[in-house]
C-alpha cells in the first residue's frame, strides 16, 4: 500500500469509529426523550466556542498532559504505572503543605510548591519502585493499591491543623479544607483575547517537547526504551534495570505530582479554587492515563489528546442548560476512548495477519 | 478510664451479631466479585473493570425488579449487566488487543456515568429480598444470623465459590485457563487459543460481579445510586491480590476486609471515633504489606497482565 493510502485508510477508520460513537450516544439520549443536537451544540459551546472558554479547556488540558507525559516515561522504560492518580494528590498535598508550613510569599514560593509537589509525587511512585525491586511486587498492583491509600492519607491530614487542615479564622464553617493560597502566591493566569489560563500550559507543552526529545535523542532516553523493549539485552548492556526503571517510575510520579501542584496553584475554579479539599484530584489522573495510553504513550500526540478530553470536561459543564442530564458526557467520553481504541487495533491485526500469510507462503 | 470504656465497646461490638450480619454482607458482596476476579486473573488478565461489573449489576438488577416486581428477575438482569460490561472489555482487549487497562479505566468512567444518567431517566424502583433463615444453624451464637439468617440471594455463593474451584481446578477447562495465565506461549502450542480462555474468564467475571452488584442492592440498599458500589469493585481485586491468587485466600481476604468496615461502623455506632482514614485504607495496606512480605514466596500467574498476541513474546 502506498502511503498515502495508507493515511486515507486511517482518516477513514477513524471517522468511522468517531461516528458510531457518537452514534451510539445519540441514540441512548434520544432513547431516554432528549435532544441530540442540543448537547452537541452545547459541548462544543461549552469547550471552545463561547467566550472564555477555550482557556478553561487548556487549564484543564495543562495538568492532563503533564500526567500523560510521566505516564509515557515510564511506560517507555516498560512499567505500568496506573496510580497516577493518587501521586497526583500526593503532589498537591506536598504542595499544599509546603506553601501553608514552610514557605513565604513571593515568586520563588511559587517555584518552589512547584518543585515540592513533583517530589511528592515521586515519593508515592517510589514508593511502588521501592516494593518493585526490592521485593518483587508488580509495580501494576502496588500503583494501583497506592491510590486508595493516598486519597485516604491525604483524607486524614485535612483533619489536621499541623499537617493540611486550615485554622479555624480561614476556613470558616468548612470542615477538610486547606487555606487558600494566597494572590501573590499563585501562578499567573494572563488574559489573552478574553480567554484565561495559567502559564503552566507553556511549561507543559515546552516539557512535552523535551520528553518527546530525551527519549528519542539522547542515551538516557534510548536505555530507557532498550529496557523497555528487552531487559535482558539492556541489562547485559550495562543498563540496571533497577536503576533505569526506578528513576522512570519517580519521574514519572514526579510528573504527575507537578500535576496537582499546578492544579492547586493555578487551577482557579476547575480546581478547588487553590484550596485543596477531599476529591480534589478529580479524576485528571485517571483521565491522564488515558490520555497516555490513548496516544499510545507517544509524547507529541499526547498534547493533541490531552486537549480532546479536556474539551470533553468543560463542555460537560453546558450540557446541563439544554435539559439533559450532563453525566452523558461521561458517556460520550466513555465510548469515544473505546472507540479510538479500535482503529489502530484493526489495523495492526491486519497487518500481523497479512505478514503471517507472507510468511507461510514463502515456507 | 477512658480506655477501659474503649475496650468495653469493643468487646460490646464483637460480642454483638449486628456486627457479624454486616460483615457478611459486605463479605458477600466482595466475594461475589472476589471470585469472579480470582478467575479472571488466573487466566492472566487483570481486569480491572469489576467497579463497573458491580455497579452494572446493581443497576440491571434495579431495573430488573421494576419490570417484573421480582427479585429473581432482577439477579438474572444483574448478572446480564455485568455480562455486558465483561463482553466490552474481553473484546476490546483479548480480541482486538487494545489495552487493557484503558478498556477498563474506560469502562469504570462509562458505566458510572451511565447508570448515573439512566438512573435519573428510569429511576427504577427496587425492594430489599426476602430472608431465609435456615434450621438449627442460624441458632449457633454469634455467627448463626450472619451466616444462615440471610437474605436469599446470600445462599447462592455456597453454591459460586465452590464451583468457581471445581472449574479452575478440576476441569480441563479449568487447567487451560490456568496454562493461559501461567504461560501462554506453551499454552498456545498446545493448541489452547489463549485469548478466547481469557475471553471465557472474564465472561465469568462479569456474571458473578453483576450477580454480586445486585444481589448488594437487594441486601441492602433496594434504592439505586451511581455511588453505592463506592470502589468495593478495588477491594474485591485486593483482596484476589491478598489472598495470594487462591481461592481460600481470596476469600480470607474479602472476610478480613469486610468485618474491618463493619467493626468499624459498629464501633462508631456506639459513639466511638476510630481513625476512619486507617481503616478505609487498611484493605490496601494489608494487601501491599502481604504481598511485600510474600513477593518472594507467593507469585501471580507468570503471565498476569500481559497480553497475548501469536508470534510475539
Amino acid at each position: 500500500m502506498t502511503r498515502g493510502a495508507r493515511v486515507a485508510e486511517w482518516v477513514v477508520l477513524y471517522a468511522l469509529s468517531i461516528v458510531v460513537a457518537l452514534a451510539i450516544s445519540s441514540v441512548i439520549v434520544e432513547a431516554t426523550g432528549g435532544d441530540w443536537w442540543p448537547v452537541l451544540e452545547a459541548l462544543i459551546d461549552g469547550s471552545i466556542k463561547a467566550p472564555g472558554r477555550w482557556g478553561e479547556t487548556l487549564g484543564i488540558a495543562a495538568p492532563l498532559l503533564l500526567v500523560a507525559l510521566g505516564t509515557v516515561i515510564s511506560a517507555k522504560a516498560g512499567l505500568i504505572n496506573i496510580g497516577q492518580e493518587g501521586q497526583l494528590l500526593m503532589g498537591a498535598a506536598f504542595a499544599v503543605f509546603f506553601s501553608f508550613r514552610i514557605g513565604g510569599p513571593g515568586p520563588l514560593n511559587v517555584l518552589l510548591l512547584l518543585l515540592f509537589g513533583a517530589l511528592g509525587g515521586a515519593v508515592w511512585a517510589s514508593a511502588a519502585g521501592l516494593l518493585r525491586y526490592w521485593r518483587g511486587v508488580p509495580e501494576v498492583l502496588s500503583t494501583l493499591l497506592l491510590v486508595f491509600v493516598a486519597v485516604q492519607a491525604v483524607g486524614y491530614g485535612l483533619k489536621w491543623q499541623w499537617l493540611l487542615l486550615a485554622d479555624e479564622a480561614s476556613r470558616g464553617n468548612r470542615n477538610l479544607v486547606s487555606e487558600q493560597l494566597a494572590k501573590n502566591n499563585r501562578i499567573p493566569r494572563p488574559d489573552i483575547f478574553g480567554n484565561e489560563f495559567p502559564i503552566t500550559v507553556y511549561v507543559a507543552l515546552a516539557l512535552a517537547l523535551a520528553v518527546a526529545y530525551g527519549l528519542a535523542r539522547t542515551v538516557w532516553g534510548f536505555r530507557l526504551r532498550m529496557l523497555g523493549h528487552n531487559p535482558r539485552a539492556a541489562q547485559r548492556s550495562g543498563v540496571s534495570s533497577t536503576v533505569y526503571g526506578a528513576t522512570a517510575l519517580a519521574i514519572g510520579g514526579a510528573f504527575a505530582g507537578l500535576a496537582g501542584a499546578a492544579m492547586f496553584a493555578g487551577g482557579g475554579f476547575s480546581f478547588g479554587n487553590y484550596r485543596l479539599v477531599p476529591g480534589f484530584s478529580d479524576n485528571i489522573g485517571w483521565t491522564g492515563l488515558l490520555v497516555a495510553l490513548m496516544a499510545r504513550e507517544r509524547a507529541l500526540p499526547a498534547v493533541v489528546a490531552a486537549f480532546v478530553f479536556a474539551m470533553l470536561r468543560t463542555g460537560a459543564g453546558f450540557v446541563n442548560s439544554t435539559g439533559v442530564e450532563s453525566r452523558i458526557t461521561d458517556v460520550v467520553q466513555g465510548l469515544l476512548v473505546l472507540a479510538l481504541l479500535a482503529p489502530p487495533a484493526v489495523v495492526f491485526l491486519r497487518d500481523r495477519h497479512r505478514a503471517r500469510a507472507a510468511a507461510t507462503e514463502r515456507v | 478510664m477512658v480506655l477501659i470504656d474503649f475496650f468495653s465497646a469493643v468487646g460490646d461490638v464483637l460480642s454483638s451479631e449486628s456486627t457479624y450480619i454486616n460483615g457478611a454482607l459486605f463479605a458477600a458482596l466482595l466475594a461475589f466479585a472476589a471470585t469472579g476476579e480470582w478467575v479472571a486473573e488466573r487466566s492472566g488478565t487483570l481486569n480491572i473493570s469489576v467497579e463497573g461489573m458491580l455497579l452494572s449489576g446493581a443497576f440491571a438488577g434495579a431495573l430488573g425488579y421494576h419490570l417484573a416486581e421480582s427479585v429473581a428477575v432482577g439477579l438474572m438482569l444483574g448478572a446480564v449487566g455485568g455480562l455486558i460490561i465483561a463482553v466490552v472489555q474481553a473484546e476490546m482487549s483479548h480480541r482486538l488487543t487494545a489495552d487493557q487497562f484503558v478498556v477498563g479505566l474506560t469502562l469504570n468512567i462509562l458505566v458510572v456515568g451511565l447508570t448515573g444518567f439512566l438512573d435519573r431517566e428510569i429511576d427504577p424502583r427496587a425492594d430489599y429480598a426476602s430472608e431465609v433463615e435456615i434450621p438449627i444453624l442460624v441458632d449457633i451464637p454469634l455467627f448463626g444470623q450472619a451466616l444462615f439468617g440471610e437474605p436469599w440471594p446470600f445462599y447462592l455463593l455456597y453454591g459460586l465459590v465452590p464451583l468457581s474451584w471445581w472449574l479452575v481446578y478440576r476441569t480441563r477447562w479449568g487447567l487451560e485457563l490456568r496454562a493461559a495465565g501461567e504461560n501462554p506461549q506453551s499454552a498456545d502450542v498446545s493448541g489452547i487459543d489463549v485469548n478466547r480462555r481469557r475471553r471465557q474468564s472474564i465472561y465469568y467475571a462479569g456474571l458473578t460481579s453483576g450477580l454480586g452488584g445486585a444481589y448488594f442492592l437487594f441486601a441492602r440498599l433496594a434504592t439505586f445510586d451511581d455511588s453505592v458500589i463506592g470502589g468495593q469493585g478495588f477491594i474485591a481485586i485486593a483482596a484476589v491480590i491478598f489472598g495470594g491468587w487462591t481461592l481460600w485466600g481470596t476469600m480470607g481476604g474479602c472476610v478480613l476486609f469486610a468485618g474491618a468496615l463493619s467493626f468499624q461502623l459498629s464501633l462508631q455506632g456506639l459513639g466511638y471515633e476510630l481513625n476512619t482514614e486507617l481503616l478505609q485504607a487498611l484493605p490496601y495496606l494489608v494487601t501491599i504489606g502481604a504481598m511485600a512480605m510474600f513477593a518472594k514466596r507467593v507469585r501471580p500467574p507468570a503471565a498476569l497482565a500481559q497480553p497475548f498476541i501469536r508470534g510475539l513474546k
